[in-house]
Parts: C-alpha cells; structure tokens; sequence
C-alpha cells in the first residue's frame, strides 16, 4: 500500500521504526499532539512541563493550554547567544514532571540546541523528551534518546500541510482528541497518501542534497557574520557563532525599523524575515529575541536556500550598508 | 506564564517585583519617549546621553513593551550601564541608565 511505503521511506530516513510515524496534517498539529497526548498519559506522574523559553509558538501555545487547565510550566532560560544550558534544563526536571520539551535548533537565530545532554537528563530523571526537530529533519542529523518528535515536510521541500510525528516505543501516549482508529490511534482523519508519497521522496531529496551542500551554505553565512560587522556600524549577528544551523544567519541593526527594512530588501530583490515586532501581526516582539536578551528592532533573518552562490551573498552584503545608512538618515540617526 | 528571562527556574514564577524604592542617584536628564515605538526611544538615548555627564544617570520613558528588551540590551552593545527598569503609574516604564562611556 502505498501509504505504507511512504511511512517506511520517511521512518529509514528519520532512522526510526514504521509503526512509530504518524503523518500529521502539519507540523503545527504533530506539535500540539505530541506535547498534549504526552502530557495526557503522564497525568498519574504529575502535571508539571518544562520547556525552553525560545521554542517554536506551537510549543509555546500548547505549554499555554496546559496551565490554563491547571498544569505547572517550567520555563528554562537562554544565554545571549539562545542556547539553553543543560545543566539549567536537567535542573529543572522535578519527579511530578510530565514532559519536558527541547527544540533541535531555534527557528529564528539557528542556535543548535544540547539535545543530547537533556535526552540524558531525561533519561536519568525518567522524563520524555519531545523534541520540535522541525529545522533539522532534511538538513541535519538530530541526536538520539528523545521519545517524541515532530516535523514539517515544507520545511525540507515537501508539501505543505503534512506533519511528521514520531513516537518511540515504550513511551506512553494518549490521544488529547476524540477517539479515532487512523495512524495508529495517533491522528484523527484520513491520511494525505499523495502528501505522504511526496514527504518521503521530498526527505530523501533535501536530506542529501542538503548534507552535500551545508559546508558551502556554511562557509557563506560565516562570510555574512564576518563581513558585515566590518562594512556596517552597530550591527548585532545574534545566535550561536558555531553551534548553529548552516544556513541560517540573524543580525539587528540599531536605529533601525526592521519593516522597513524589510521593505527595502524585498525591493532590492532579497526575500528574508524579521524577528522584529513592526513585521509581525502582534505587536509583540520575538520571544526569541526577547529571552535572549539581544535588541529586537531592525532584525534580519536570512535563511540561504541550497544552490545560494557566493555572487548572491556578496551583492546583499554590498546593498546593505547604504541601506541601512539610509533608513538610519530617515529615522533622524547620523 | 511568561516567557521572558527568569532568574529561578525550580520555583513557580513569581509575579513580577515591585519597583524597587529608588535605588542610586536620581536621573540627571528624563526623557519622554511614550508612544514612541521602538527603535525610537534606542535613538533618543543614543542622541542625548552625551547630555549628561559620566557617571550619571539618564532615563527613558517608554511604553512599547520592545524597550524592555531593547534598552539592557543597546547598554551592553554600548558598554553603558543598564541600572534599573522602574514602572510607571501611567503606564509604561522608566529605563534607568548610567553613562559610563
């Protein structure tokens, strides 16, 4: 069946067994089910979750329906560079904890997270990891000894709308939805077999196509991070120097407005994010940013897609410094 | 549940601490940056604090929620001293800094 052969194309790439990947209709939905149906099955042990103050807002907002209906959350901090200390993170691991949740690596600063150090934590306190993997899958490896784990196929190229979750044998789960017999008990709903076929051959296509590229893809983003600090005034690049994400650089600017920013760039031809408060819907600025402790206005986020060229990364950073000395002008700043 | 930087993690989170008594020297200089979005209370400070002298204090008053993050954090880019956050009866904050640069 062909829903069967895509599970176990993704399940060998993932380097997990068949029967513990259910396909998701998003990353957002094998979030909320991983981190809600763990929680659920671990009600006899505690209420209590833990959770690092720089995951994705899936995690985040799950964490935040759990202490609406009672439960206890544990946030953990980051350092300046967003990585969370193992040490802070098995420390605060207590024995009514239910889950704890660590991401592989941070979407907005690309700061790779000690994933091996709190599975151990985990381990030793006989607490489940979930780990949000959603930058890593297709890209890099993710270190073993969590026991859930959850994926967005868009993020490696796949379609949208399907999500990857993964639950380890011997880890105890139950559904925080109505009662449904599809994917094991584990998502309500017919699956996408198409999405699913299109998942598996997506996976298998970035996951190499990636590792060949990432030492490229490395060298350019260190070439941002060193150049622009010499070609622009009080420019901050945030997110850890080495243990970091290959492709994915963050810097702020001072003085800067980063939705202008932004404007200027996509004007330009360059298509990046921003972490900065004006872009978003809410008026709030990135809890990344914000739990780091670095400035949160006139932020740039650039994520290289593969195939990016030395010649791309060196026209951005030659429009960069008049561009931002121009919108430093208009904001009144010599 | 917050998600801002906590100093304890084994406990519960406290609710967040009175202002403290004015602690230090009082501002030599006040600024008025309420209403203002960010990065314009950033631009001010960086405008006016060559205003007071080294080793005194200029404040800024804001109200966008970004300042909090902003103003400790431009102090460290600046090697200037971040002293206090102090709430405003209004609404918004006081940002308490020290020239030391």
């Amino acid at each position: 069946m062909l829903l069967d052969e895509a599970r176990a194309r993704v399940a060998a790439s993932l380097k997990v067994r068949p029967d513990e990947l259910s396909f998701t209709a998003s990353g957002t939905q094998a979030v909320h089910l991983a981190v809600l149906g763990a929680l659920s099955a671990r009600r006899r042990a505690g209420r209590h979750l833990v959770v690092s103050a720089v995951e994705h807002s899936s995690v985040l907002h799950a964490a935040e329906l759990h202490e609406r209906e009672g439960g206890t959350v544990t946030t953990v901090p980051v350092d300046l560079r967003g990585r969370v200390d193992p040490e802070e993170f098995a420390a605060a691991l207590r024995p009514d904890t239910a889950l704890a949740c660590l991401q592989s690596a941070n979407h907005e600063v690309g700061t790779v997270q000690p994933v091996a150090e709190a599975a151990e934590a985990c381990r030793a306190a006989g607490v489940p990891l979930f780990v949000d993997a959603a930058q890593s899958v297709g890209r890099v490896p993710v270190p073993d000894g969590w026991s859930l784990l959850a994926a967005s196929a868009h993020k490696f190229g796949g379609p949208p709308g399907t999500g990857l979750l993964v639950i380890r044998k011997g880890t105890r789960w139950r559904s925080p939805l109505p009662a449904d017999e599809r994917e094991g008990g584990r998502v309500p709903g017919l699956p996408n077999v198409p999405a699913a076929l299109a998942t598996a051959a997506a996976l298998e296509a970035h996951a190499a196509e990636f590792a060949a590229d990432a030492p490229r893809l490395r060298e350019l983003v260190e070439r941002i991070r060193t150049r622009l600090p010499e070609t622009v005034a009080d420019v901050e690049i945030v997110g850890d120097p080495v243990r970091r994400l290959p492709h994915l650089v963050t810097f702020s600017f001072l003085y800067v407005e980063g939705e202008a920013l932004i404007t200027e760039l996509d004007r330009l031809g360059f298509e990046v994010s921003s972490g900065s408060s004006c872009t978003a819907d809410t008026l709030r600025p990135s809890h990344v940013l914000e739990a780091m402790g670095v400035i949160t206005h006139g932020n740039v986020r650039v994520s290289l897609p593969r195939g990016a060229t030395t010649a791309d990364v060196d026209r951005f950073l030659a429009v960069l410094p008049e561009t931002v000395t121009r919108l430093r002008k208009s904001a009144g700043v010599i | 549940m917050g998600f801002r930087r906590r100093g304890t993690r084994k406990q519960p989170p406290a609710p967040p601490a009175p202002p403290p008594v004015p602690a230090g020297p009082p501002a030599a200089l006040m600024l008025d940056a309420l209403g203002r979005k960010c990065p314009i209370p950033i631009i001010m400070l960086a405008e006016r604090i060559r205003d007071v002298q080294l080793g005194q204090i200029i404040a800024v008053q804001a109200d966008d929620v970004a300042a909090r993050t902003d103003i400790p954090a431009w102090c460290r880019m600046k090697s200037q001293t971040f002293v206090r956050e102090e709430a405003l009866p209004q609404g918004g904050w006081a940002f308490h800094v020290r020239r030391d640069y």
